[in-house]
């Protein structure tokens, strides 16, 4: 009955999407509101009752797994009565149906949330945009309903469940693709409305404004997701690399870009009525890449713990809707970019013109990255192999980031519209000083090419990214503006936390009895005991390890190797003792021989300062979220006010 | 009696079948998969290449990266080639013509490849253009 609940409360939210693209149409068509009559009152209402239907259905999802109903077959093929109960919820997104089910809920309680706040813009634009909506939600309940239905029951109920894959079950894994799809569906918003703004014509300062929290959320998830996904790579995965350039991070790496150029010019949009054709045409490509994303991800071309639904046919679905949604939105860009005004113009030295070369070079960035996914998959195709990894994405991102970073330092210093080099002269050359000494130190050390660039423009970045705050009263300071300040310092801190890792890294492969002692850098680490140990569904031999830095106070830790049993696999957990100045990572192996013991010890100097510095970026977006959204509140306050004061006038 | 016998048989022939099975169950010995070369400046240089050659039977990880037979394997034969003094290029050569140019993360110059490289100039040349233009008319 639960099911059948859930997947009724879904067709009856597909239905209502139906109701809000036609509505939608026919009232955008006729002219907005005079005109569109009762029809367009039904657009927003629809909106949110798909909205809440959705989210119902998927609770129904939830608690189907929670119950471990082995009736159902998608709890049968990943859920296991064993399994804590903390798994079993996250297990209900841990497929391709379910995932499927998340994306649509959170997108149409996002649908609804525009539906019901959003007054600003004008009524024909946000029909436009609830329209555009509701289209795209209308294929992915086509894809969900007609090849991937959640709730499909089993003739015959299972006896016990299959089990979700152990490298899923962590706890960091349960909350990282909720996180990346609020990101990827966020960016479905700033979608449909810069669709609704370009069928309407009416790209203006407002439509940014009313865009821009929703950039800045999709992008703060999708930060969040990114760094999370990284983390968990890295102790998960056993080896200590936290970025492999793997095709699957790509997909998330793609949007996150795509995202950070279109914040930057919906932000020269809102303050100065500019680059209007070219925001919109980042909104497009921003939710493009969302689909590229998930298209790769879960199309079952890529074999990996992402890939689901290793089916052509739902591999073709996902295809089609690119096509339809980036193909459909390219021919509307096409046919009305024309007739949207440039805007207003600016000098090449000014804060707009910093951010046109942080967007042209941003969006070069993305175009490598695509390149060097697809590529690979369509040598494929063709019959030749060829591998796209680092030392590829290195060096050649590496000649797109430092202009760029370059620019980055310069920009937040400059005035709109039009300024003088020399005006900033004094901060510039204070950050170029330190650029230097980053150089001249990283040199001296011997790190490497990519390194001594990264630490060299990691210090100049720190100190240019906060000399915007130099002669201004801190307390009087908007909070968007902490908020670039601390967005722009994350990413020096996680520029550094990389080259510093990538240059000092030391490794030490040991075969030890318990009782002797592995030295890696600054650590020794002596393997104290090795024992079985067992969960609730999983055995896993385990070290201890006294690991002592510089020969101090010795800290415990405990590695294991763990055989999960359904499904069966092997997984290493790896053991992190954190200092301020970096990581040791201690991964337990295999046995040696009869008495010797496999261990693998890094010692990672300011690694940390990576995720610390993605989590800044994150706060950074936070803050001007924040700022933005109450700026917003007193300009309507303001308006309203002024408003009931001229109505009291008139009387 | 038969049943018996039958049993005595099993047990003493177990240990014989036993044996060929284990061996052929774990890979020919490879003692510098997980041990470094003594020389650190070597196992720099050997680090270097393990790094950029795929582990062919895992998700995107290097044979630096990943725990699979075969990964260890082939970092036993770049610790050993490069303790012998072979030079890291002709070992990724020796590689290559072993498991396809699918094995090397660094993709060559060659008919199949050269977008990946004409890519990223056309992209600068596109980037350089789209800012002349914009920057052009007003300065």
């Amino acid at each position: 009955m639960i099911a059948e609940l859930g997947l009724a409360a879904l067709w009856l939210a597909a239905a209502l999407a139906a109701l809000q693209l036609v509505a939608g149409a026919l009232a955008v068509w006729r002219g907005g509101e005079e005109s569109g009559g009762e029809l367009a009152g039904l657009i927003r209402p629809a909106a949110i009752v798909q909205g809440v239907l959705c989210v119902f259905s998927f609770a129904m999802l939830v608690w189907l797994f929670v119950r471990t109903d082995l009736s159902v077959k998608l709890v049968a093929m990943n859920s296991h009565s064993d399994k804590p109960l903390i798994f079993k919820i996250a297990g209900s997104w841990g497929n391709h149906e379910g995932s499927m089910l998340l994306w649509i809920t959170v997108m149409s309680a996002a649908g609804a949330l525009i539906a019901f706040v959003e007054r600003r813009l004008p009524e024909r634009t946000m029909q436009a945009t609830l329209a555009a909506q509701s289209f795209v939600a209308l294929g992915f309940y086509a894809f969900l309903l007609l090849s991937s239905n959640p709730f499909e029951r089993l003739p015959t109920p299972a006896v016990e469940g299959n089990g979700l894959n152990p490298l899923l079950q962590d706890i960091g894994l349960a909350f990282h693709p909720p996180t990346l799809y609020l990101g990827y569906v966020g960016l479905s918003v700033a979608f449909s409305f810069a669709v609704g703004a370009l069928i309407t014509r009416q790209v203006t300062p407002e439509f940014a404004r009313a865009m821009r929290p929703w950039v800045l959320g999709a992008w703060i998830f999708l930060t969040v997701g990114i760094t999370a996904g990284s983390y968990w790579a890295y102790y998960e995965l056993g080896w200590g690399g936290w970025w492999f350039w793997d095709p699957v991070e790509n997909a998330s790496l793609m949007p996150w870009l795509a995202a950070t150029a279109l914040l930057h010019s919906a932000s020269v949009l809102a303050a100065r009525d500019a680059l209007r054709a070219w925001t919109i045409m980042l909104g497009v490509v921003a939710f493009s890449m969302s689909m590229i994303g998930t298209f790769l991800v879960r199309s079952g071309i890529l074999t990996s713990v992402h890939a689901f639904a290793v089916d052509p046919e739902r591999g073709s679905f996902i295809l089609g809707l690119l096509v339809i949604y980036i193909g459909g939105a390219l021919a509307v860009f096409g046919l009305r970019a024309g007739s949207v005004a440039e805007g207003e113009k600016f000098s090449a030295v000014s804060r707009e013109g910093a951010l046109v070369v942080n967007n042209v070079l941003l969006s070069a960035i993305l175009g490598v990255v695509l390149l060097g996914t697809l590529y690979p998959l369509l040598t494929e195709a063709m019959g030749v192999r060829v591998s796209v990894g680092p030392p590829y994405f290195d060096p050649v991102g590496t000649v797109f980031v430092v202009p760029m970073l370059l620019a980055m330092m310069v920009g937040p210093l400059l005035r709109w519209r039009g300024d003088r080099l020399e005006r900033v002269r004094k901060p510039a050359l204070i950050a170029l000083v330190c650029l230097a000494g980053g150089l001249a130190v990283a040199i001296a050390l011997r790190a490497g090419v990519l390194s001594t660039i990264g630490l060299a423009l990691s210090a100049g970045l720190a100190v240019a990214s906060v000399m915007p705050l130099r002669g201004r009263s801190l307390r009087r300071l908007p909070i968007a503006t902490w908020g670039m300040v601390i967005a722009h310092l994350g990413i020096a801190v996680a520029l550094f936390g990389m080259a510093s890792e990538r240059a000092f890294n030391k490794e030490e492969l040991a075969a030890i009895k318990v009782g002797e002692t592995a030295t890696v850098g600054p650590w020794s680490v002596k393997l104290a005991a090795v024992d079985p140990v067992a969960g609730a569904n999983w055995t896993a031999i385990e070290a201890v390890m006294q690991a002592s830095y510089a020969g101090g106070k010795p800290v415990e830790l405990h590695p294991q190797a763990r055989s999960f049993w359904s499904p069966p696999q092997e997984t290493t957990e790896s053991a992190l003792a954190t200092r301020w100045n970096g990581q040791l990572y201690a991964v337990l192996g295999k046995a040696a021989d009869s008495e010797r013991w496999q261990v693998r010890l890094w010692w990672k100097p300011f690694v940390t300062l990576i995720w610390y510095g993605g989590l800044m970026i994150a706060l950074g977006g936070l803050l001007a979220l924040i700022g933005r959204v109450r700026e917003d509140l007193r300009r309507r306050i303001v308006q309203r006010k002024a408003g009931e004061r001229r109505a009291e006038a008139v009387p | 009696m038969s049943r018996l016998l039958a049993m005595l048989v099993a047990i003493s022939v177990l240990p014989f079948a036993i044996a060929p099975l284990a061996a052929q169950d774990s890979m020919p010995p490879a003692p510098y998969a997980y041990r470094q070369l003594d020389d650190s400046g070597l196992e720099a240089r050997a680090r270097g290449l393990m790094e950029e050659l795929r582990c062919l039977k895992c998700q995107s990880q290097s044979i630096a990266d990943s725990d699979a037979p075969m990964a260890g394997d082939m970092r036993h034969q770049v610790r050993l080639r490069i303790a012998a003094g072979e030079d890291p290029e002709a070992i990724r050569e020796w590689m290559m013509e072993r498991y396809g140019d699918y094995v090397s993360y660094a993709p060559v110059v060659s008919r199949t490849t050269w977008p990946l490289y004409v890519g990223p100039v056309v992209l600068l040349l596109i980037a350089g253009l789209l800012l002349w233009r914009r920057f052009r008319k007003v300065a």
